[in-house]
C-alpha cells in the first residue's frame, strides 16, 4: 500500500477544455442576468403568483448539494471511515464550490441584486432567510478551516476531528435552514410542515452524494487517474441508501398530508391532475430519480459497471432537479386557499392554477450556476493539492475491503 | 419624528420574543423611513398613540360590478393593471361562490394587516415592517426583492414591481425589482385625512360597503361596529389578527 499522493491537475487540453465550456455557460448567464436586471423581471417568466422559477430550482439544488457533497468528507473524519479520507479534500472543495454557485443564482435572481450589501446590515433576526445568509456564509469558513486541517501538515488529530465534527454540525443546520424556508410558510397548502427540513437533508445527501461522485468521475477519467473500483462502489451503494431515505419522506410527507383533508385537493393534484408537474413528480422524480438509480445503484454487478454509478449519479441529479421544481413551483402553481368552503374567482388568479413557463434566461442562470459550481471546484483542483494521484484499490484503507 | 411606543408589561408576544434583538434597529429603521418617504412634521401630527388602524368590509353591500375602490386606489397609489400577470394588484375584487349552497358573493381583499404578518417574519432585511398603529409597509430603500414576503403572506396581497416605473406618485414611491402592497394609505392616515382612497370611493358610490378606523378606539365607529355585529377576519385558522375585518360573506 503506498501512500496517498496528491497533485494538482495537469494542464491538458482536456482540462482546459472543460474550464472554457464552464466559462461560456458562466458568461451566458451573466449576459442573461444583465438583460434581466435592465428589463426587469417581465423578461422571465416569473409573475405575481409563481414568484420564485427555475433559477430557485437550481439554487436550492446546488446549496442543498453542496451541504450533500462536504458529508462524502464528514464520513471520513466524523465517522472513522478512513476509506474515504483520499477524496474528503475534494469533497470540501465541492461543497464550497457548489454553495457559491447556488448563492450566486440565488443573488443575481433578486430584484435588486445591487441591494445585497442590505442584508449584511438590516438584519431581521425572524427570518430563517436572514439566519441562512449566517449558515452560508458560515459554512465556507468553517469547510475552509476543515479544509486547512486535512492539508496543513503537521495538524493534531485532534484539530481535524473538532473541525470536521463543526462543520458535520454546521452542515445540518445549514439544510434545516434551507428546508425551512418551505417548512415554515404556513400560508401555502405545499409547504407548512416541519418533515421539510429532515427531508431536505436526506436531498443533501443523496444530491451531493451524486454530484461529488459525477466530479470524481469526470476529474479521474479526463486526467487518467483512478477512482478506486472499490471506493467507488461503496459510494454508489451509499448513494443508493439516500436516494431510498429521499423516497422515504417523499412518502410520508405524502401520506400525511393525504390523510389531512384539508390537504387532500393538493394532493389529488400534484399525484394525479397536476399536468406538468404530476408528469414531473412521476416520471422525473420517482421514476428517474428514485427507482432507476436505486435499480442501477444496488445492481449486482455495480462495481464492475462504472457506467451504471455514472448514469444513476446522472439521474439522481436530474431527479433532484424535477424533485425541487415539483415543490418550489408546483407549490405556489397550486392555488392559495384564501376562502375555505368557496370557489373563488378574480383578475389575480384566485381559485386558478397559477401559470409559468420559465424562459431561457431563467434556465442559462441556473446552468450558469452549476457552470459556476464546477468552475470553481475546477480552478481550486488545477491549482492545490485536492485530488489524489494514485487512488486505486490497493491503496485505499484496507480495513474497507475487509468488512 | 415621533414613533408611538408600544408599552411592554409581562404580555410579551411571540414576535417580541423572536426579535429580541432586532426590535431596535426595527424601530429606528421604521422612523427613519416614515421621515423620508412622508415627510416630518404632518406624519408626526397624524399619528395617534395606540390607535390600530383597520378596515371592516361587508360583503352583502359589494355589488360585483362594482370596483371603484380598485380603480382608486390604482389612481392614488400610481399602479396599473393591464391584465398581464406580471401587474400589480394592490387591492382586487374576488367573486366567491359557496360550493354547499351556490350562494355568491363579492368583496375586496387588500392587505389584511395582521398583527402578526407572516411577510415581516421572514423578510431577511426588515424592508417588510409593521408600524405601531398596526399598519404593515414595504420599506423600498431596502427591500432587495428577494419575493420571500410573497411566499409567506396568505392573502396574495403583494406585487412584486416586474419593470421600471414612471410617473410616480410623491406619496407612493415604487421601484421596479422591489416588493409592494395596500399600505393603507398611510400618507392620508398620516396627514389627519382620517380615511384611505378606497373607503372615500367605495362611500362615494353610496355603497357604504368599507369603513375605516381605529379597531382601539371604543368611541370609533368601525369599533363600535364589530362590536355590535359579526365579522370575521380571512384565514383565522392561522392566529394572525388581521387588521381587515369582513361581515356577511
Amino acid at each position: 500500500m503506498e501512500r496517498i499522493t496528491y497533485r494538482e491537475l495537469r494542464s491538458t487540453p482536456k482540462v482546459w477544455g472543460v474550464m472554457a465550456l464552464c466559462a461560456a455557460f458562466v458568461g451566458a448567464a451573466g449576459l442573461s442576468v444583465l438583460y434581466i436586471e435592465h428589463h426587469g423581471h417581465i423578461v422571465t417568466g416569473m409573475n405575481n403568483q409563481v414568484v420564485w422559477g427555475l433559477p430557485h430550482v437550481f439554487a436550492i439544488f446546488l446549496i442543498v448539494a453542496a451541504s450533500g457533497a462536504l458529508n462524502v468528507s464528514s464520513i471520513g473524519s466524523v465517522f472513522g471511515k478512513m476509506a474515504y479520507k483520499p477524496v474528503a479534500r475534494l469533497a470540501n472543495v465541492l461543497a464550497v464550490a457548489l454553495l457559491m454557485g447556488g448563492l450566486a443564482v440565488l443573488v443575481l435572481d433578486l430584484g435588486r441584486p445591487d441591494r445585497l450589501v442590505m442584508a449584511m446590515y438590516t438584519y431581521n433576526f425572524t427570518s430563517i432567510f436572514a439566519w441562512n445568509i449566517l449558515l452560508y456564509t458560515g459554512f465556507m469558513g468553517v469547510v475552509a478551516v476543515y479544509l486547512y486541517t486535512l492539508m496543513a501538515r503537521g495538524v493534531d488529530p485532534r484539530a481535524l476531528k473538532a473541525a470536521s465534527l463543526l462543520a458535520f454540525v454546521w452542515r445540518l443546520a445549514l439544510t434545516t435552514g434551507t428546508g425551512s424556508i418551505f417548512g415554515w410558510l404556513v400560508a401555502r397548502t405545499a409547504y407548512d410542515s416541519a418533515i421539510m427540513a429532515p427531508m431536505f437533508i436526506a436531498m443533501s445527501f443523496s444530491f451531493g452524494m451524486a454530484m461529488f461522485m459525477l466530479v470524481m468521475i469526470l476529474t479521474t477519467s479526463i486526467t487518467r487517474r483512478v477512482y478506486s473500483p472499490e471506493l467507488r462502489t461503496r459510494q454508489a451503494r451509499l448513494l443508493g441508501v439516500f436516494v431510498a431515505a429521499v423516497m422515504y419522506f417523499v412518502i410520508v410527507h405524502h401520506l400525511s398530508n393525504i390523510y389531512l383533508a384539508k390537504k387532500g385537493a393538493y394532493e389529488s393534484w400534484i399525484l394525479l391532475n397536476g399536468g406538468v408537474y404530476t408528469k414531473l413528480f412521476w416520471i422525473g422524480q420517482v421514476l428517474l430519480g428514485g427507482i432507476i438509480p436505486m435499480f442501477l445503484l444496488f445492481h449486482p454487478k455495480i462495481d464492475t459497471r462504472k457506467s451504471y454509478v455514472l448514469l444513476a449519479a446522472l439521474l439522481v441529479v436530474l431527479g433532484g432537479l424535477a424533485q425541487l421544481y415539483v415543490i418550489v413551483v408546483g407549490g405556489q402553481a397550486f392555488p392559495l386557499e384564501i376562502f375555505p368552503g368557496f370557489e373563488v374567482s378574480s383578475s389575480f388568479s384566485d381559485g386558478v392554477v397559477n401559470a409559468y413557463t420559465p424562459t431561457l434566461l431563467e434556465l442559462s442562470l441556473g446552468l450558469g450556476g452549476i457552470a459556476l459550481a464546477l468552475m470553481i471546484a475546477g480552478l481550486a483542483m488545477k491549482f492545490l493539492r485536492i485530488v489524489p494521484e494514485n487512488l486505486s484499490d490497493d491503496n485505499v484503507d484496507p480495513s474497507l475491503l475487509a468488512d | 419624528m415621533i414613533i408611538p411606543t408600544k408599552e411592554k408589561g409581562a404580555d410579551i408576544s411571540r414576535r417580541d420574543l423572536l426579535k429580541s434583538g432586532g426590535a431596535m434597529a426595527t424601530v429606528t429603521l421604521a422612523s427613519g423611513v416614515t421621515l423620508m418617504s412622508f415627510g416630518g412634521k404632518a406624519a408626526a401630527d397624524g399619528l395617534k398613540p395606540g390607535a390600530r388602524w383597520g378596515l371592516l368590509i361587508d360583503a352583502g353591500k359589494c355589488p360585483e360590478d362594482c370596483s371603484a375602490c380598485v380603480s382608486a386606489c390604482s389612481k392614488e397609489h400610481g399602479w396599473e393593471d393591464n391584465g398581464l400577470d406580471t401587474d400589480p394588484q394592490w387591492i382586487r375584487k374576488v367573486t366567491l361562490r359557496e360550493k354547499e349552497t351556490g350562494r355568491e358573493n363579492s368583496l375586496p381583499v387588500m392587505c389584511q394587516h395582521c398583527d402578526e404578518p407572516p411577510c415581516v417574519d421572514v423578510c431577511p432585511t426588515g424592508a417588510s415592517f409593521k408600524r405601531e398603529d398596526g399598519i404593515v409597509l414595504v420599506n423600498r430603500h431596502t427591500c432587495i426583492g428577494c419575493r420571500y414576503c410573497m411566499m409567506a403572506c396568505p392573502f396574495k396581497a403583494r406585487s412584486f414591481v416586474h419593470e421600471p416605473v414612471t410617473d410616480q406618485r410623491t406619496d407612493s414611491p415604487r421601484g421596479n425589482g422591489t416588493v409592494e402592497g395596500c399600505n393603507m394609505c398611510v400618507h392620508k392616515i398620516d396627514r389627519g385625512d382620517g380615511t384611505t382612497a378606497c373607503v372615500e370611493a367605495c362611500q362615494a358610490t353610496g355603497n357604504n360597503a368599507m369603513m375605516f378606523g381605529d379597531l382601539n378606539d371604543p368611541e370609533s365607529d368601525i369599533a363600535i361596529a364589530v362590536s355590535t355585529y359579526a365579522s370575521v377576519e380571512l384565514r383565522a385558522d392561522l392566529g394572525l389578527n388581521l387588521g381587515v375585518r369582513y361581515q356577511n360573506i
